[in-house]
């Protein structure tokens, strides 16, 4: 998934965050460390384990929820890792940093957690047989191939535990699992599993609350930065009431114009498909003023070759996950010639 | 003889130099009788006033009071002589602003340990300060002012009562009433008056005159 | 024209180069005062700023174990929810002294930013920290005792973390000190995720310590040592501008006919008020700048006082240089301004009604100022007054000071009339004709004296304000001390086990052992300490009790109910029989309330079978033991020899009581050094008054003069008269000032600080300051007596000269 290697090389690039100018210093070629190749074969369980060789990866769940008074949620869970060098090493050594975000969001409040780790420990890692990805007491844990996972995460005045089920096989992005994101060429490895039912509990201030809904997981991992002239992006994964499912982005140059847009859609045998470069356009139809910052929380998003020509409504606007790097991520609602649930993600909206 | 001044001399030293305000002053005075002291602005008649009231020191001659002679006098014993035998009247800041008319008439032959209040009653009617008694100084016309400078001076029965220009600053009808009041007073309780004045006229009106120009008697 | 005419105005300082001084001086003295202040108090803050801000390990709790602790541990209690930070500690060897290495992970450590922050801005960036080479982070002094030629990485400064430390990434430690697997203890932050569902008490193999906490809750004893601070700043200011009033008055008095000459010359008047407004202006300046360096220095004197109460309130490095910083600079001179603007707001103004031809005579103004003064009075009248309904309506702190402001501020303008008033009083008492006219005189000056007296009647009123507030403290506090610290000897184990060892220990040596064991929690959104106390004659006979029920103790012992501390039962409004809505079954029932003075938190006791049987896990580390005096020494020492325990876990009654009170007196030694200054800026104020009205005093003396008082006698009855005004100074202050002391304790101190403390009466302190005050009003009427002796009869005698 490309938006999110984004984020964290973008964010770390901003100069305003302190821990970005450091990440940043790493320097921006992957020096010692392995790059994606085309005709890589992926091997389970294993691949769902991490690749201490690679710069970045990820382990991240979005999922739209719903309480028995039909009143809708939104969970992530992220586990990223980060290495400051390839390899990996017993004890304190370890060059390998974890961080983890979580985020509830329900119609009118927004809570996100952060945990930072180092690897070697066993503070936080991931192992793939069983599955388990976990950072102090946060983890995502089940069956090797996926199909069941439990999920749980903790704030200071939030907390959740989720059961996820899918019968549905993988999906790999581009060309089975390698996925080019950007004109100059870079890829990384990518696939997911967009179609989780999900049913458990959220423990928020004012109660526990019983949920059931659906959930999409993104596996990724890469070493390549990406072009240093971006500001930020939009990214979007929707799930239509067809079971159709779209992922799409935008990315924005400091001018404000959209760099490269992609957008890949309806796994009907296991696949998404690439769609055409820019045949997809995001507009802003609305923004709202959230912690200082004009965020649009309002899209309409346009998709001819494929008859589809939607409103993507911000189910929070005040979705702002206050981590040591900012950024909006949040459920959706879809109206418009398709209907559906899904989740967005901005950044790069600093003041 | 009240008071006899011999070879007076009197010199100040100023910015140009040592100037001689009094020479060779000789007058004699005897009690109950009245002098009066004419002279041109700037003759030295104030000063000759201030030396016989013991109130500044001089440097040639000698006066004598009552018996006392000032050239030997310390400060104590000058304002011992103040305080009982010799009263002065000026022409303004006679009395004290703080204190009202009764206290400022009591406060003189207080300070000698002199208060004999039958008098004091005599002196505030005859006056004609009775309905004033408790007025403070400011509260009063030149006139009155004077009068109860007048009052005070004469309440402690001065040997030798010194008036320097007492009507310099009233108005003619005012200045002739104050000057008959103090003439009447230093008659009856028989003072010896001196008198500074520049007017002839006020000068004619006592027993003897004697005139001073450029610090020497004529 | 206009450099003529600003040679005819300035040429009057020329020939008044005394006035121009006093100006000066009496600017400078405010500024200086106001400055020293300042200076102080910034730098006492900056300096529990920097207390607070510094890394101090021992500020959080940690957990510890018998055993070694290691990376497992470290995993196990992460995955368990609790957030613990490791520390790895590895002592350096080959410097000049042995210095700590301190290995901490910063993805997890609490005081990050200090550690990795400049002196200007904090950073959480851990990288440079991460990576290779790393960093070791050491305060400026450890620097000269490290060896620097073991294989460091590079280090950087901070003044931030305590000297005989050094800061690094734990993956160095490890690796230097060869222990990979090693943690020497863990910290737990305050803040947790939320608990429920899980439990984040940490496995029984872990020992808790909890983090130190100042014993006696200092802090807020150092905010009234800014209070009074500040109020004595303010005063001292007041003081100093009371003098620069007196003296810009009596210039423009004196320049009164020059002022109209150059008028009729066609000089405009907004010229005029310009040059003088110029003219002030520069002298402020000058005088601020003087004011600057006097405060700078008198601050410097007093520092070591101030420094000692920092050190003993933090620990923290002495204080022993000052930086003369940019906001002192502006806030001196710019309050010198606005000073001298203030102070000669009233000649200006008579400046600018004053007709061209005939000004208003300076000296007719005997009986029309009683008039003034009445009108004084009603205005000071209603000072009070609003001073009270301020108080009466909005309450609380800020009421406290409306009140105290209105109070002093009236009462300082009803002077004038009461003092004219005694002294109308003595004169129609007054026999004897001098006495009557010493009397009345002393009236007449009034007009000329009624501000000095006023700053003096202020100066004294704090001065007693101030020191029965401060001496009622002390005495109040001695007391609860000697009611809390009813133990001679007061031990602290390490841990529950060693504590159980020492109690078995001291059955043993038959020492009579009160167990201090306690709970806390959170009780409505505040920290509540619940100690449980044994049943015992220590007290039942010395618990400082402000209210209880009849046969408290033994309800208590029956755990019938609760005792509750004073700031508890204020914050919670309830008193004696109320019930206090604990959660579970702990005894709710009020049974008594005690003082607890220095402790910003609640705490209530229960008896020990209720607590235990509540908080079954309370620690059992501290104890208080009885003994005979004479044997403490040996108790002590034979405690340290069977358990080996730091000193400072066996504390004896008395060296902790005098460790208190000198913590206390430091902190009030400034106070009353500033309040002595106080009293002589005041006596200066006084001063320039004499001088100020001299030449108006010369018409009045001069005929006393003439009718027989030597000058000597005159100059003697000036002082007396002086002495006199210093008295009915005193007199009015010592009411005013006992109200300033009931509201600082019954209003201030309870609103700012919690506890309301009994006024205790200190005669003798008066009469001290009365002597002072007679002193001062002595010295301050000794120069102008002393001229007044002097002065020549030519000069009394030029009063009635025919042509004045």
């Amino acid at each position: 998934m490309i938006a999110r290697s984004l984020l964290l090389i973008c964010l770390l690039q901003l100069p305003a965050d302190a821990l970005a100018q450091g990440f940043a210093g790493l320097g921006t070629q992957a020096e010692g460390f392995a790059v994606p190749s085309r005709d890589y074969q992926f091997s389970f369980p294993d691949d769902h384990g991490p690749h201490p060789d690679f710069r970045i990866e990820w382990w991240y769940l979005t999922a739209n929820l719903k309480d028995n008074n039909g009143r809708d949620y939104g969970v992530q869970w992220t586990l990223f890792r980060s290495a400051l060098k390839p390899g990996e090493a017993p004890g304190w050594q370890s060059p390998q940093i974890w961080m983890g975000h979580a985020g509830l969001t329900t119609m009118d409040q927004h809570f996100s957690a952060e945990r930072l780790a180092r690897g070697g420990t066993g503070q936080a890692g991931v192992t793939s047989a069983p599955f388990e990805a976990w950072i102090d007491d946060w983890h995502m844990a089940g069956s090797p191939d996926l199909s069941h996972i439990d999920l749980t995460a903790r704030g200071s005045n939030f907390s959740f535990l989720l059961q996820a089920e899918s019968n549905k096989p993988l999906v790999f992005h581009g060309q089975d699992g390698y996925s080019v994101k950007s004109a100059a060429g870079q890829a990384s490895y990518y696939y997911s599993q967009p179609a989780y039912r999900i049913t458990g509990h959220l423990d928020l201030p004012d109660g526990t609350v019983e949920v059931q809904g659906s959930g999409w997981l993104d596996r990724e991992w890469s070493s390549q930065p990406l072009a240093e002239d971006q500001e930020g992006w939009d990214w979007f994964s929707l799930k239509f009431d067809s079971g159709e499912k779209l992922m799409a982005f935008v990315l924005r140059s400091v001018d404000g114009q959209t760099t490269f847009a992609l957008a890949a859609g309806s796994p009907k045998k296991g696949v998404l498909h690439p769609l055409p470069l820019d045949a997809f356009t995001a507009l802003p139809l609305e923004t709202s003023e959230v912690t200082g910052r004009s965020i649009p929380t309002k899209w309409k998003l346009n998709l001819p070759g494929q008859d589809l020509e939607i409103t993507v409504i911000a189910l929070n606007n005040n979705s702002w996950m206050e981590t040591s790097f900012a950024y909006w991520e949040g459920p959706v609602r879809i109206e418009g010639s398709h209907s559906g649930m899904g989740y967005l993600e901005m950044t790069g909206y600093e003041k | 003889m009240l008071l006899k001044v011999r070879n007076l001399g009197k010199t100040i030293s100023g910015p140009s130099g040592r100037t001689t305000i009094l020479n060779g002053i000789n007058l004699d005075l005897d009690a109950g009788a009245s002098l009066a002291l004419t002279g041109e602005s700037g003759s030295g008649k104030s000063t000759l006033l201030h030396l016989i009231a013991a109130l500044d020191g001089f440097d040639a001659g000698e006066i004598e009071v009552a018996g006392n002679r000032l050239s030997r006098a310390n400060e104590g014993k000058r304002a011992h002589l103040r305080r009982t035998i010799v009263s002065v009247v000026f022409q303004q800041f006679n009395i004290i602003p703080s204190l009202n008319v009764q206290d400022n008439i009591a406060l003189h032959a207080g300070l000698g340990s002199k208060s004999d209040p039958a008098w004091e009653h005599h002196l505030i009617d005859k006056l004609g300060l009775r309905d004033h008694l408790h007025h403070f100084p400011e509260q009063l016309s030149g006139g009155q002012q004077q009068r109860v400078a007048i009052g005070r001076a004469m309440a402690m029965r001065p040997k030798l009562l010194l008036a320097d220009e007492p009507t310099g600053n009233l108005d003619e009808a005012s200045a002739q009433s104050v000057l008959d009041l103090m003439l009447d007073l230093v008659k009856e309780s028989e003072t010896a008056l001196f008198l500074v004045t520049h007017s002839l006229e006020i000068a004619k009106r006592l027993d003897h005159q004697i005139q001073l120009k450029g610090g020497v008697l004529q | 024209m206009t450099r003529f005419a600003l040679r005819a105005i300035l040429s009057h300082w020329s020939l008044h180069p005394f006035q121009l001084a006093v100006l000066l001086i009496g600017l400078s003295l405010a500024t200086g005062l106001w400055t020293s202040v300042q200076v102080l108090n910034a730098e006492a803050r900056a300096s529990y700023q920097r207390a607070e801000n510094q890394i101090n390990m021992a500020q959080w709790d940690i957990l510890t174990s018998q055993t070694d602790l290691t990376l497992e541990d470290f995993a196990e209690l992460r995955r368990r929810g609790i957030l613990v930070s490791p520390v790895l500690e590895h002592e350096l060897q080959g410097g000049s002294k042995p210095i700590k290495l301190l290995g901490i992970d910063p993805l997890s450590f609490p005081g990050l930013e200090v550690i990795l922050g400049t002196d200007h801005a904090p950073s959480t960036d851990p990288l440079p920290f991460l990576l290779p080479p790393g960093q070791v982070v050491l305060h400026p002094e450890t620097l000269g005792d490290l060896n620097l030629t073991q294989e460091l990485p590079p280090y950087i400064l901070n003044a931030s973390i305590p000297p005989g430390v050094v800061f690094s990434d734990i993956s160095f430690v490890a690796r230097f000190s060869q222990q990979e697997n090693r943690i020497s203890y863990f910290i737990m932050p305050s803040y947790q995720p939320l608990t429920q569902n899980i439990s984040t008490k940490p496995p029984s193999r872990f020992k808790l310590q909890k983090a130190e906490k100042s014993a006696l809750g200092l802090s807020r004893l150092t905010e009234s040592f800014h209070l009074n601070l500040t109020t004595f700043g303010f005063l001292s200011f007041a003081v100093g501008l009371f003098i620069v009033q007196g003296i810009v008055s009596l210039t423009f008095e004196q320049r009164r006919r020059l002022i109209r000459t150059l008028r009729c010359l066609g000089l405009p008047l907004s010229k005029l008020v310009l040059f003088f407004l110029a003219e002030i202006l520069t002298l402020a300046l000058i005088s601020g700048t003087a004011g600057l360096l006097i405060g700078y220095f008198t601050a410097l004197l007093l520092l070591p006082n101030v420094s000692a109460t920092l050190s003993d309130l933090f620990d923290t490095e002495a204080l022993t240089y000052l930086h003369l910083r940019r906001e002192w600079v502006l806030s001196g001179l710019s309050m010198a301004c606005i000073g001298a603007l203030a102070s000669s707001a009233y000649a200006f103004w008579q400046l600018w009604r004053m007709p061209i031809l005939l000004g208003p005579s300076f000296l007719a103004r005997g009986q029309q100022s009683v008039k003034g003064y009445g009108l004084l009075l009603v205005a000071g009248g209603f000072c009070c007054l609003g001073g009270v309904l301020v108080f009466q309506v909005i309450g609380g702190l800020m009421g406290g000071f409306a009140l105290l402001t209105g109070v002093m501020l009236g009462t300082a303008l009803s002077l004038p009339y009461l003092i004219a008033k005694i002294l109308r009083c003595g004169s129609l008492l007054a026999q004897k004709p001098i006495f009557k006219w010493i009397w009345a005189d002393t009236a007449a000056q009034l007009p000329g004296m009624s501000l000095a007296l006023m700053a003096l009647l202020l100066a004294m009123a704090t001065n007693i304000g101030v020191g029965t507030m401060v001496s009622s403290f002390r005495l109040t506090f001695l007391g609860w001390m000697d009611q809390r610290l009813s133990a001679e000897l007061y031990v602290t184990a390490r841990d529950d086990a060693e504590g159980d060892a020492l109690e078995d220990w001291l059955h043993q040596q038959r020492i009579t052992t009160l167990p201090i064991r306690s709970t806390e929690f959170r009780f409505e959104g505040q920290l509540l300490k619940i100690y449980g106390v044994v049943d015992h004659t220590t007290y039942r006979s010395n618990w400082p009790m402000l209210s209880a029920e009849d046969g408290v103790w033994d309800k208590l012992a029956r755990s019938e109910g609760i005792l509750i501390n004073e700031q508890l039962a204020r914050r919670m409004a309830v008193g004696l029989g109320d019930q206090l809505l604990l959660p579970e079954t702990w005894p709710k029932q009020i049974l008594g309330i005690y003082s607890d003075y220095g402790n910003p938190d609640a705490q209530a006791i229960v008896s020990m079978p209720s607590l235990l049987a509540l908080a079954p896990g309370a620690e059992n580390r501290r104890f208080g033991l009885r003994l005979a005096q004479q044997e403490v020494p040996s108790v002590m020492k034979k405690i340290q020899q069977a358990f080996d325990l730091p000193n400072r876990n066996v504390v004896d009654q008395a060296s902790l009581k005098a460790r208190s009170l000198h913590v206390f007196d430091q902190t009030f030694l400034v106070t009353g050094a500033l309040s002595i200054l106080t009293l002589g800026i005041a006596a200066f104020a006084m001063l320039t008054s004499f001088l100020t009205i001299w030449n108006q005093r010369l018409p009045q003396l001069a005929p006393v003069w003439a009718m027989g008082i030597e000058r000597r006698q005159l100059a003697f009855y000036d002082i007396l008269r002086s002495l006199l005004y210093a008295a009915l100074t005193t007199l009015l202050a010592l009411p005013l000032g006992l109200v300033l002391a009931w509201v600082l304790l019954h209003v201030v101190n309870a609103e700012a600080f919690g506890w309301q403390l009994p006024m205790h009466l200190f005669p003798l302190d008066w009469l001290g300051l009365g002597f002072f005050a007679l002193l001062a009003a002595l010295v301050a009427a000794a120069l102008p007596a002393w001229r007044l002796s002097r002065i020549e009869p030519s000069t009394l005698l030029k009063v009635f000269a025919n042509d004045r």
